[in-house]
């Protein structure tokens, strides 16, 4: 709230009139209708998804390359500085909100539906009387049998891998501040390194449940809410592995000083939502 | 008509004026048709979201006109019902996510820079791309009718089962409802930290207009429930195409659930298309009545409230299908108490209008009727609230009675009262005093005789979403098909007065053409400049205004 304490950019930073927005709009656009058009079995979807992607693609360097001169170029003020990271908080809080779907349906399912449905009561006597409560395995009437992933197997290594990425991440940004930047370097190679071994335990783990433990999608209510919890918890992984690989990127063209660095501040709170998720994730999906 | 603003304005008015002519970025201004594609300004995506939004009005009004003649009199006339189900979902959804919440973010957009003295707003390249998300949607929506299978027909909430049966129609509503909502995302973040960072000296939170209040508490609410609401779209689609049993009890999951993801982001929706409403009507009758808003403090505080009891109240929508009486109990009184806050804003206007020396133009003749059919709208909101009478009337015409006051005579007049009061900021004319005036009492009569009815066709037990009724319901319904065509016609009137104000007018408009006006958007000349307070207002302009306004 710097109003209140009088920081003031003389001539607060406002950018050119820009291509980007439409084109990403274009590009979501293609995104959408494909993804509709393949989901319905029409077979430009598959086209149509291809190019939307592209053009997001064009448009993340274009913005971002965008973003990146301006910022080198010092029209950054510290107002400018402040909006930035009021809107990052703001996007992560949205996040926040974003995964809080996920969760309700978990806690509501585990708490409410299961529960209900294997209760002795007229809708599991007429129904499913057949039915017994059950998490993780079998959750739900008509639920083919499956295996539930173990917590203390690959989940927890990940746990320590995904903690650690949180560690090293932190010591790159002493480094930075303490204008060490082979330190920095270092630091940043590592988080991406275990933020990468993350990914790739969490590709096996999925490979392994899908085709051995037969855990799918369809699992019940325990597959339905572990696939879309850890699925979207991946998702973000990779975000917030790209945004650290740019940063990496910048790093070794010698961008952010000890002053000048909120990109890499972004990153690194996105990188530590991200793993705080994961650790709510181990506790309710893999846990309990 | 003060002249006092004329002697202030070279303050910065010299500023602003020349600042047209030469370019302090460095680049230079667009032309044409990139002058919008491309807009950075402000004041130009301000534009394309009131011009944007009028447009889906349109769009969803006359779907509102294909379900009110097929409602003309009994029998089916016009539609199969497949299609009038498409009609009524079609409907709500443009007129929430299409028309009244893109208006707000456009009124947002124009005057928050220029009542909160900044120079733009404060990411104004995603600016542009909040609203340019806007037309993909709505065109998404369009395409869906001419899928196979026609558009989506489970109504705006998306309730499954049904929502799980439809075909592709139903994928084009979730990525339309997808891409609505990051566009709103996009569009909060940007007022939030626009309100929160970019005020002139002096202007500390509790000094700042009320419409940037309730704009910034909006845009919170905003921020926390779209994902949320993106979630359950989500979760619907993997039901529907990657076989997970989110909403099906045969997995383990529960219809329900959709309904209390859905709602937890639909109460707190329809605050947001209420709360600006509220900042605007703050903002008018202060104007006319030439006296400051009674209870600046006690309408954050009241605002503040509102949001956080909407987060706490979504199961009144759900009395019918099912709770433990704990919960009915804890969702009725919650939403009861959300009255009170209601309420000490609803005295406080009249409080500010009580001596007041007050004026009848056409933004105070909205601001007015506002007040009057949205308490009306309220009340009825209070009746719906009581468990046991609710299960009588959920699912009936007594609850689209009872929305349509909260959004036609709320959020629209609210709207409406909005763009006369300061489009003479925008264009640099007077509108017409006698044509608003003709459009104002029209639209209230007309307002009145088509949803008036509905409470009576509701308490008699008419269901809501439905193409066909018993013969004893014939005369109200004619008569609110009636009502409903000569709305939409006054419509015509208002657009009419809105070109002719572009084009000139009924004369120029000087810089602030209300007498009890002080807020900072009337410091600048009329037509606002394409940029003004690129450096801040000084102190004692700020100052000045807030003195006025007891501030
Ligand atoms: C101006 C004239 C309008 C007329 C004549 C009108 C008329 C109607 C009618 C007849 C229905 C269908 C009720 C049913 O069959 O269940 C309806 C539903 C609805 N309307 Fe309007 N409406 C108008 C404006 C608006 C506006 C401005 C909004 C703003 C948000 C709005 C929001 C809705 C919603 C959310 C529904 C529920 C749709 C559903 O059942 O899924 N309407 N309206
Ligand atoms: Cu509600």
């Amino acid at each position: 709230m710097n109003v209140e304490n009088g920081v003031h950019d003389p001539h607060y930073f406002v950018p050119a009139p820009s291509r980007w927005p439409i084109v990403g709009s274009s590009g979501l656009f293609c995104l959408a209708l494909g993804a509709a058009f393949a989901m319905n079995s029409v077979s430009a979807g598959k086209w149509l998804l291809l190019a939307g992607a592209a053009i997001i693609i064009w448009m993340l360097f274009g913005w971002f390359g965008d973003v990146i001169r301006e910022s080198t170029h010092g029209q950054y003020g510290k107002q400018v500085d402040y909006s930035f990271r009021w809107g990052m908080s703001w996007f992560i809080f949205s996040e926040v909100m974003f995964f809080g779907a996920f969760f309700g349906a978990l806690f509501y399912m585990r708490v409410i539906t299961v529960p209900e449905l294997g209760f002795d009561s007229t809708t599991h006597d007429l129904l499913w009387s057949g039915f017994k409560e059950a998490w993780p395995v079998a959750t739900g009437p008509k639920v083919d049998a499956y295996h539930a992933m173990a917590p203390w197997g690959l989940p927890a290594i990940n746990t320590a891998l995904l903690l650690t990425s949180g560690v090293t991440l932190t010591w790159a940004h002493w480094g930075l501040v303490e204008n060490q930047r082979g330190h920095l370097k270092i630091g940043l190679a590592l988080t991406l390194l275990l933020g990468a071994t993350f990914l790739g335990l969490q590709a096996y783990e999925y490979h392994h449940a899908w085709t051995e433990m037969q855990l799918t999608l369809a699992s019940g209510a325990y597959g339905a809410t572990f696939y879309m919890l850890t699925g979207f918890h991946g998702m973000h992984v990779l975000v917030g592995a790209i945004m650290l690989a740019t940063m990496l990127g910048r790093v070794l063209r010698g961008h952010f000083d000890k002053e000048h660095h909120f990109a890499f501040e972004a990153a690194a709170w996105y990188w530590h939502f991200v793993d705080v998720v994961w650790l709510i994730l181990f506790v309710f999906v893999y846990c309990i | 008509m003060t002249a006092a603003t004329e002697t202030l304005n070279p303050i910065q008015g010299g500023h602003a004026d020349e600042a047209h002519g030469h370019d302090d970025h460095g680049h230079h201004a667009s032309t044409g048709w990139r002058r919008w594609v491309y807009a950075t300004n402000h004041k130009d995506i301000g534009t394309l979201y009131l011009w944007f939004a009028f447009t889906m009005f349109i769009v969803g009004g006359l779907m509102a006109l294909g379900i009110r003649a097929e409602l003309f009199t009994p029998g089916l006339q016009f539609w199969q019902p497949e299609f009038f189900n498409q009609l009524t979902t079609l409907h709500g959804i443009i007129m929430v996510f299409g028309a009244i919440m893109p208006a707000f973010t456009g009124l947002a957009n124009w005057m928050l820079p220029l009542m909160l003295g900044a120079p733009d707003m404060a990411f104004a390249r995603m600016n542009n791309w909040s609203f340019w998300l806007l037309p993909p949607s709505a065109l998404l929506l369009v395409i869906s009718l001419f899928v196979p299978g026609g558009a989506a027909a489970g109504g705006w909430t998306l309730y499954p089962p049904l929502s799980l049966q439809f075909g592709m129609g139903m994928d084009l509503a979730i990525f339309s409802v997808h891409l609505l909502g990051l566009s709103s995302i996009m569009g909060s973040i940007n007022i939030v930290v626009t309100v929160l960072n970019m005020r002139a000296p002096g202007m500390t939170l509790m000094r700042m207009p009320m419409f940037a209040w309730t704009s910034l508490v909006t845009a919170y609410l905003l921020i926390a429930v779209a994902p949320v609401l993106a979630g359950a779209v989500t979760m619907l689609l993997t039901d529907r195409h990657f076989g997970t049993h989110f909403f099906k009890a045969v997995g383990g999951g529960d219809p329900v659930l959709f309904q209390h993801i859905f709602w937890f982001f639909g109460h707190p929706e329809v605050y947001i298309m209420a709360l600006p409403a509220f900042g605007i009507v703050s903002q008018i009758i202060p104007a006319f009545a030439r006296k400051p808003l009674f209870g600046y403090h006690s309408m954050v505080y009241a605002t503040a409230s509102i949001a956080i009891l909407s987060f706490m109240v979504w199961a009144h929508h759900m009395f019918s299908v099912g709770m433990p009486a704990t919960a009915q109990l804890f969702f009725m009184f919650m939403t009861m108490l959300i009255a009170v806050p209601t309420g000490v804003k609803v005295f406080n206007w009249i409080a500010t209008m009580w001596q007041g020396s007050m004026s009848f133009e056409t933004p105070m003749l909205f601001a007015v009727g506002f007040v009057c059919l949205f308490t009306v709208g309220g009340f009825s909101g209070l009746v719906l609230s009581i468990a046991p009478v609710d299960t009588q009337m959920h699912d009936t015409y007594y609850v689209v009675a009872h929305f349509h006051y909260v959004l036609v005579a709320g959020a629209l007049f609210s709207l409406f009262g909005a763009v006369y009061y300061w489009l003479p900021k925008w264009t640099g004319y007077m509108y017409s005093e006698r044509m608003g005036k003709f459009h104002f009492w029209w639209s209230m009569i007309w307002f009145n005789v088509t949803f008036f009815p509905m409470h009576f066709l509701g308490l008699a037990g008419m269901p809501r979403r439905i193409p066909d009724y018993p013969l004893q319901f014939t005369d109200f319904n004619t008569l609110a098909s009636v009502g409903a065509f000569c709305f939409g016609l006054g419509q015509l009137i208002f657009l009419y007065n809105v070109i002719h104000t572009i084009r000139g007018g009924v004369g120029k408009a000087p810089a602030n053409p209300w007498e009890g006006s002080h807020t900072l958007e009337w410091e600048v000349p009329s037509p606002a400049p394409h940029h003004t307070w690129e450096t801040p207002p000084a102190r004692e302009v700020v100052e000045k205004g807030l003195k006025e306004q007891l501030l």
